[in-house]
């Protein structure tokens, strides 16, 4: 297992290869000293994406040297949907957590009125999410490289990529990096970097296209989507950064190299961040269908026993340990197994932790991170929060004593009814990834759940929260 | 082709005049605000339902063509 360490941000980033059950992903001693691959595919395994990270110059020299020159007006030459082809026949979906298929996106988006706008999401509203940062700062030229592609196939008179605003070096690296290559004339429309306020919201794709668009970075009731009608109302392609990324591989390599990595139904490979009682959190990339456990085991194992796996970010869903050790990651597999893939974040959770408290601090987090538009949204899920809350600190009663009273064993059937009366009613999907959360919190933890409604607290909410939210730490948790 | 209800859950602010206008589709939570009790309006309803849409202060409630497959 060959490993490459690199930074992003404040946390440390660890960048592994794992070559899962596959023999394919052997590669010979000869091919090994060749170092760096120049103009080869970055193997049929992992490393792709992160393959370029460490050991070339930076900036676009050590970019081009790692993987080649791009190969925009080559592929465009005859016919400019071309890469649009090879994206639908490497079977690429999206990484931004919808999984929806690339190809598929780019020909609607090609084939809609007009001029076309395209708009890479790098924004990572996720707080447990580092993948994209990490693009962003050591392979911007990657995504650059996909935002041009991408540009060129659907015919994009404008390109932008968004960020959160608030990373200032971000910003201005992006913005070195875009110069370097007008420098060198590489791009076949002017790519735009814009910050995005900081806000859970901000990242939704309608949010972004009414932002660009002069408004708030809030979503927006749909339809038209936004490839249909997005930026100055023309078909806007919005793609995640790291979508992107695998799209400039894609258009150099084929789509065939980039089904020799992953499962034929879900092929290729993918980035995840892994956090909580691992010893070496960080971002890695897997094949797709990497079981969840061999994830953690990438992640150098757990630091103390686990109970539980929340896979999927805060719109994703709990999974005891047990259940997610084997679950394959792919949007199918964890749908099977009651969660979601999202955008491919683990975090392990030891059995010392209370994941009642744990869900609470985050559901109140989500309450708080609503755009404040949609009744259902604005009322309901700090309703939730509060009932969440009440069963995770006062233990299911609601008297200010928090012993007893007639309210004692009703928080369950209130935090039940309250994910009934809020999933599905907002404008965008806010509402319900936190309603997915509360559910399977209530699916994957009956036992605790009922020992905090009938016996209070358990120990465990006395441990510092686990799950990261931004603001943390000004927030007083309330621990009674 | 059937007609279908759908709430635009940014305009509507939870006057409730539509689940006065069509109770048997329309019923409010806690708060207020409409829920749909069926997507598609049965046919002697649609006259009440094109009464509630037109009354709704906030050109929230809308009715469309369709099966109703948008949320």
């Amino acid at each position: 297992m060959a490993g490459r360490r690199g930074r992003a941000g404040e946390h440390p980033v660890t960048t592994m290869a794992l070559v899962p059950r596959s023999p394919r992903g052997a590669r010979s001693p000869a091919a090994q000293n060749l170092a760096p691959a120049r103009f080869r595919p970055p193997g049929p395994g992992v490393p792709r994406l992160l393959a370029g990270i460490g050991g070339l110059p930076p900036g676009l020299e050590g970019h081009q040297l790692r993987y080649g020159p791009m190969p925009v007006r080559g592929l465009a030459r005859g016919r400019p949907g071309r890469l649009i082809d090879l994206a639908e026949a490497s079977g690429l979906t999206g990484r931004g957590g919808a999984g929806f298929p690339t190809g598929r996106k780019m020909r609607s988006v090609a084939a809609g009125p007009g001029s076309k706008v395209v708009v890479a999401n790098g924004a990572e509203g996720e707080p447990a999410s580092r993948k994209d940062r990490l693009l962003l700062t050591r392979l911007p030229h990657l995504v650059l490289d996909g935002i041009a592609l991408a540009a060129e196939a659907v015919g994009a008179s404008e390109a932008y990529l968004c960020v959160h605003g608030s990373q200032d070096s971000l910003l201005h690296s992006l913005d070195r990096a875009v110069l370097e290559r007008q420098a060198a004339d590489l791009d076949p429309v002017r790519i735009e970097v814009v910050g995005l306020p900081h806000r859970y919201v901000s990242s939704e794709q309608s949010s972004i296209v009414q932002f660009l668009n002069g408004g708030p970075a809030v979503p927006t009731f749909s339809p038209p989507r936004p490839h249909e009608r997005g930026v100055n109302g023309n078909p806007t392609l919005v793609h995640n950064v790291e979508t992107l990324a695998h799209l400039a591989l894609i258009a150099r390599f084929g789509d065939r190299w980039f089904r020799r990595a992953g499962l034929p139904s879900a092929p290729g490979t993918t980035l995840v961040t892994v956090s909580g009682a691992v010893r070496n959190p960080g971002v890695y990339e897997i094949e797709l269908g990497t079981s969840a456990g061999q994830v953690v085991a990438l992640a150098d194992g757990p630091t103390e026993p686990l109970q539980a796996l929340l896979i999927g970010g805060y719109f994703g869903a709990w999974l005891p340990v047990s259940a997610a050790w084997p679950v394959p990651m792919t949007h199918a597999g964890l749908k099977a197994a009651g969660g979601a893939l999202g955008a491919g974040i683990v975090i392990a959770l030891p059995a010392s932790c209370c994941p009642i408290a744990e869900t609470a601090r985050v559901i109140r987090y989500l309450a708080e991170e609503t755009a404040g538009q949609c009744g259902p949204c604005v009322f309901g899920l700090p309703a939730l929060a509060d009932a969440l809350a009440q069963l995770a600190f006062s233990g299911g009663a609601s008297g200010s004593d928090g012993s007893s009273g007639p309210d004692r064993g009703r928080s369950l059937a209130e935090i039940a009814a309250l994910i009934r009366v809020v999933e599905g009613r907002g404008a965008c999907r806010h509402p319900d990834g936190a309603t997915q959360l509360a559910r399977s919190m209530l699916r994957a933890f009956p036992a605790d759940a009922l020992r905090h409604e009938r016996q209070g607290p358990c120990h465990g909410v006395a441990r510092p929260p686990l799950l990261p939210l931004p603001g943390d730490e000004e927030r007083d948790w309330d621990f009674r | 082709m059937s007609l279908t209800l759908r709430v635009n859950p940014i305009a509507c602010v939870g006057h409730g005049m539509c689940a006065e206008l069509l109770p048997e589709v329309i019923e409010l939570d806690r708060w207020g605000y409409p829920i749909l009790t069926a997507r598609t309006v049965p046919r002697p309803l649609v006259d009440h339902a094109k009464r509630a849409v037109r009354a709704c202060p906030t050109l929230a409630l809308l009715l469309e063509q369709g099966t109703g497959k948008h949320r």
